[in-house]
C-alpha cells in the first residue's frame, strides 16, 4: 500500500475530526426528521423532549459542528499534503485544539440535552442559557483558534523554507479561510465573555440586548463565508484535478479569497436590517459592503464554467456546448460537486435578495431563509462536503472505494438533491406567503394562515417528504463514511485513493496577493468603517440592562 | 471572429453560461422586488 | 493579473447589475420613505408600561391627522390584544418588547419589524383594503412562540 501522501501521525488528527463531524451529522439530520414532522402535526414529542430544543441541536450539530469539524478535518489533510508532514509541535498543538473544540462541543450539548439552552444556535439575549452553555462555546471557538493557529505556524515554518515563492494555492486558501475566521470570531468571543458570562452566571444584572445582537452578527456573516470558502477551496483546486484539468486562474482565484476576507465581515447589520438601534444609514452602507463581496462569487462562477469549458473541449467536446457531455458524470466524486454547484445558482440569487435592503422585509425570518440557508450551506456546501468525503476518508484509512459504494454514493447524493428540492422549494414558497421560520406546528386560525397549506408545493407535506428522503439520504451517507473507514478492502499501489490537487500556474501571480498584513490591515479598516460609529451610539445610548428570561 | 490563442481559449460555452446565471439572478430578484411593491 | 475578454463581459454586467439593484432600494428607501422598520429610542425594558407612549397601549389619532398605533410585544403575545384601524389612513406602529425578542409581522403586508427589548422600532404603513389582517411573531422568542399572534380589524372609514 502506498502510504506516502500524507503521513500518518497527520492523518489520525483529521480522521478524529472527521469522525466528531460525521457523528453530529448523523443526529443533527435526525433532529431534521422530527422538525419536518412535528411542523406538519405527524408527531407529537415526548414531555421531556420539545421541538425548539430539538431545532436548537439541529442548528448547532449541522451548520456549526458538523461544518467546523470537517472543514478542520480538510485543511489539516490538505495542508500536510501540500506543505509536507506537520513537526511535532504543530502536531501537538492541533491534537490540543482538536481536543477543546470537542471539550466545548461536548458542553453545549450537555447543556441542549438538559433542557437548560433551548435558546437556538443564534441565543438571543435576553433569552438565558445555563453559563456553562456559554463557557462551552467559548471553548469551542478556542478550541478552532489553536487548530487554526497550529496551521497558520505549519505555514509559517514552509514560507520560511521557501523565501520569495507563493504558497501552494490549497495552503493559501486555507490560510485566507482560517484569517477570516480568527477575525469573525473576535465578535462572538467579546459578547460571550464579556455580555453573556457575567450576565448568565448573575455577576452583572442587566445585558445590552441591541450590542449583543450586533457583536453576534458581526460574527455571523462571516460565519457563512467559513462554511463556503473551504467548498470553494474544492471547487478551485480539488474539482480541476478530478476531471484532468489545471486552476483557470490562479491569481483570480487568490484575488477572490483576498476579497473575501475584505468584504465579509464589515457586513452583519444586513442580518438586523428591520431592527431599532441601528440608523437607515449605517444599514445601507453595509449592504452596499454586502453587495461588494458579490464580486468574488462572480469571478468564482466564471472560473468554474471556464475549468469545465477548457477540460470539455481537451476531451473533444464541439460546439457551443459539447463540453458538458465530455466531463466525467460517472465519477460521483465529480458530479456531487457539481451538482452542489448547481444549488448554488438559486442560493446565491437568493441572498442577494435578503441582502437588498428593504426587500428584507419580505422574506425576514419567513421559512423562506430556512430555504436559503438550505440551498446555501445544507446542499452547496455540505454535498460539496461529501463529495470529498468519497476520497478523503479512502485516503486516510488506505481503504479502497469500490464500485458498489461508489454506486451507493450516487444513490446518496440524488436522493440528497431531490430531498432538498422538494424541501427548500416548500419552504421557500411558504416563506413568501409570510409563514414564519423557528416555529412548531401550529394553526393560527387566519385564512391566510390556513392557506399556506393548500398549494401544490407550498404546504408542509411536501417539506415532510423532502425531509424524510433526507433523513434517508443522510443515514446512507453515514453507512458510506462507515464502509470507507473500517470495512472496505485495503488499497494497494493502483487502486490507492489519491488526493487530488490540481495544478495551478502561479508564475503570472502578482506576489502582493500573499502579503497578508496589507489585506487584514484593510479588513479592520473596513471594519472600523462599517462598526465604529453605530456600535459607538449602541453602547452610548445603552437603555436599562435586560434580566434573564428562560421563557421555554 | 479574431484568432483565439492559448492566452485567450474559447470559452463562448462558458460566457453563455455565466449569463444565464446572471439571468436568474436578476429574474428572481426583481419578482421579489415586485412582490414587495404590490404588497406596499 | 489577465482577464479573459469574456470575464471582463460578465463582470461588467454583473457590476452594472448590483449598481442598479443597489440604486433601486436605495433611491426607494432614502427619497421615497420605504426604509425597512427603524427606531432610535430607547426605554427602560422594565418599566415600558410607564413610558408614553406604551402606557396606553392602541390606536392614537395624532395632530397631523395620521395615527400611531404604540404596541408591546410580551411572551406570548401583544399588548393591545384587539385593534381596530382605519383603511387607506398613514399608520405608524410603534413597538417595543417588554421581555425577550419578538417580531411583529403582518402578514400580507411588508410590515415585519423586530421588537427588542430597551429599543423602539417605528414602521408607518397604510392599508389599503379593508379586512382581517393576521399579526405573527416571528423571532423565535420560547415554548409558546407558534402561538403568538393577534389581528388587525381594517375597517372603511
Ligand atoms: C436531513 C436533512 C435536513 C432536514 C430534514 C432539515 C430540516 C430543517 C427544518 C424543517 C428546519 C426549520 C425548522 C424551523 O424553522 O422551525 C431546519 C432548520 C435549520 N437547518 Fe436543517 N435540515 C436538514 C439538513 C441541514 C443541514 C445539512 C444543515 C447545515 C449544514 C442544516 C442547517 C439548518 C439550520 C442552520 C437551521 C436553522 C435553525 C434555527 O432556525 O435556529 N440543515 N432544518
Ligand atoms: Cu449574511
Ligand atoms: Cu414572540
Amino acid at each position: 500500500m502506498k502510504t506516502g501522501e500524507i503521513a500518518a501521525e497527520d492523518r489520525k488528527v483529521a480522521l478524529f475530526n472527521l469522525g466528531f463531524a460525521y457523528s453530529a451529522f448523523l443526529i443533527g439530520t435526525l433532529c431534521g426528521l422530527l422538525q419536518v414532522f412535528i411542523r406538519n402535526d405527524a408527531l407529537k414529542l415526548p414531555e421531556w423532549l420539545d421541538y425548539y430544543q430539538i431545532l436548537t441541536a439541529h442548528g448547532l450539530l449541522l451548520a456549526i459542528v458538523f461544518t467546523t469539524f470537517f472543514i478542520f478535518a480538510f485543511f489539516q489533510a490538505g495542508m500536510s499534503r501540500t506543505l509536507g508532514a506537520f513537526g511535532p509541535k504543530v502536531r501537538l498543538w492541533n491534537w490540543v485544539g482538536f481536543a477543546v473544540t470537542a471539550l466545548g462541543t461536548i458542553l453545549v450539548v450537555v447543556m441542549v440535552v438538559a433542557g437548560q439552552a433551548s435558546v437556538l444556535y443564534t441565543f438571543y439575549a435576553p433569552l438565558q442559557a445555563h453559563g456553562l452553555f456559554y463557557v462551552g462555546l467559548a471553548l469551542f471557538v478556542i478550541g478552532t483558534w489553536i487548530q487554526g493557529f497550529s496551521l497558520v505556524g505549519h505555514y509559517a515554518v514552509w514560507r520560511r523554507n521557501h523565501k520569495g515563492e507563493l504558497s501552494p494555492l490549497f495552503a493559501f486558501m486555507a490560510i485566507a479561510t482560517i484569517i477570516l475566521w480568527v477575525i469573525a470570531c473576535l465578535g462572538v468571543v467579546a459578547t460571550v465573555l464579556f455580555q453573556f458570562i457575567p450576565w448568565a452566571f448573575g455577576w452583572t444584572s442587566g445585558i445590552n440586548v441591541e450590542l449583543s445582537r450586533s457583536l453576534f452578527w458581526y460574527f455571523g456573516h462571516p460565519l457563512v463565508y467559513f462554511w463556503l470558502l473551504p467548498a470553494y477551496m474544492a471547487w478551485y483546486v480539488i474539482v480541476p484535478k478530478i476531471i484532468g484539468g489545471k486552476v483557470f486562474s490562479d491569481s483570480l482565484a487568490r484575488l477572490s479569497f483576498v476579497l473575501f476576507i475584505l468584504f465579509s465581515i464589515p457586513v452583519g447589520f444586513h442580518h438586523q436590517l428591520t431592527e431599532p438601534g441601528i440608523s437607515s444609514f449605517w444599514k445601507f452602507l453595509q449592504t452596499v459592503l454586502t453587495f461588494m463581496v458579490i464580486i468574488p462569487s462572480l469571478i468564482t462562477a466564471f472560473s468554474m464554467f471556464a475549468t469545465f469549458e477548457i477540460r470539455g473541449r481537451e476531451l473533444g467536446g464541439r460546439g457551443l456546448f459539447g463540453w458538458i457531455r465530455k466531463l466525467p458524470w460517472r465519477d460521483v466524486r465529480f458530479t456531487s460537486i457539481f451538482i452542489a454547484m448547481a444549488f448554488f445558482i438559486p442560493g446565491g440569487a437568493g441572498g442577494i435578495i435578503n441582502a437588498s435592503f428593504q426587500m428584507n422585509e419580505v422574506i425576514h425570518n419567513t421559512l423562506w431563509v430556512v430555504g436559503h440557508f438550505h440551498i446555501t450551506v445544507g446542499t452547496p456546501v455540505a454535498m460539496t462536503f461529501f463529495g470529498l468525503t468519497f476520497w478523503l476518508i479512502p485516503n486516510l484509512t488506505g481503504r479502497r472505494f469500490t464500485k458498489s459504494l461508489q454506486k451507493l454514493a450516487f444513490l446518496q447524493i440524488a436522493t440528497w438533491s431531490i430531498g432538498m428540492l422538494l424541501m427548500s422549494t416548500a419552504q421557500h414558497l411558504l416563506g413568501l406567503l409570510g409563514a414564519p421560520r423557528r416555529t412548531a406546528y401550529t394553526g393560527y386560525a387566519h385564512d391566510d394562515a390556513l392557506a399556506w397549506f393548500d398549494g401544490l408545493l407550498t404546504n408542509h407535506v411536501t417539506m415532510a417528504v423532502g425531509g424524510s428522503i433526507l433523513f434517508l439520504s443522510a443515514v446512507l451517507l453515514v453507512f458510506i463514511v462507515i464502509q470507507l473507514w473500517w470495512l472496505a478492502p485495503k488499497a494497494d499501489e493502483q487502486t490507492y485513493e489519491a488526493f487530488p490537487i490540481a495544478e495551478s500556474d502561479s508564475s503570472m501571480t502578482p506576489r502582493f496577493l500573499e502579503n497578508w498584513k496589507i489585506w487584514i490591515g484593510i479588513a479592520f479598516l473596513l471594519i472600523a468603517l462599517a462598526y465604529t460609529i453605530p456600535l459607538a451610539e449602541i453602547i452610548q445610548h445603552a437603555p436599562p440592562g435586560s434580566g434573564r428570561f428562560q421563557t421555554w | 471572429m479574431k484568432k483565439s490563442g492559448p492566452s485567450q481559449p474559447n470559452l463562448k460555452g462558458t460566457l453563455i453560461s455565466v449569463m444565464a446565471v446572471g439571468v436568474v439572478i436578476v429574474v428572481m430578484w426583481v419578482c421579489i422586488y415586485l412582490l414587495y411593491i404590490v404588497r406596499m | 493579473m489577465h482577464l479573459h475578454k469574456y470575464e471582463k463581459i460578465w463582470l461588467g454586467f454583473g457590476v452594472i447589475a448590483l449598481i442598479i439593484f443597489l440604486s433601486v432600494v436605495g433611491v426607494s428607501a432614502f427619497a421615497q420613505g420605504h426604509a425597512p422598520s427603524s427606531g432610535h429610542m430607547t426605554i427602560d425594558p422594565e418599566k415600558v408600561r410607564e413610558t408614553a407612549p406604551f402606557d396606553q397601549p392602541g390606536l392614537h389619532k395624532k395632530e397631523d391627522g395620521t395615527y400611531e398605533v404604540a404596541m408591546i410585544a410580551l411572551t406570548f403575545g401583544y399588548e393591545p390584544s384587539k385593534l381596530q384601524v382605519p383603511a387607506g389612513k398613514e399608520i405608524t406602529f410603534t413597538l417595543t418588547s417588554e421581555d425577550v425578542v419578538h417580531s411583529f409581522s403582518i402578514i400580507g403586508t411588508n410590515v415585519n419589524m423586530m421588537a427588542v427589548p430597551g429599543q423602539i422600532n417605528h414602521r408607518t404603513h397604510t392599508f389599503k383594503e379593508p379586512g382581517s389582517y393576521l399579526v405573527i411573531c416571528n423571532e423565535y422568542c420560547g415554548s409558546g412562540h407558534h402561538f403568538m399572534s393577534t389581528e388587525i380589524e381594517v375597517v372603511e372609514q
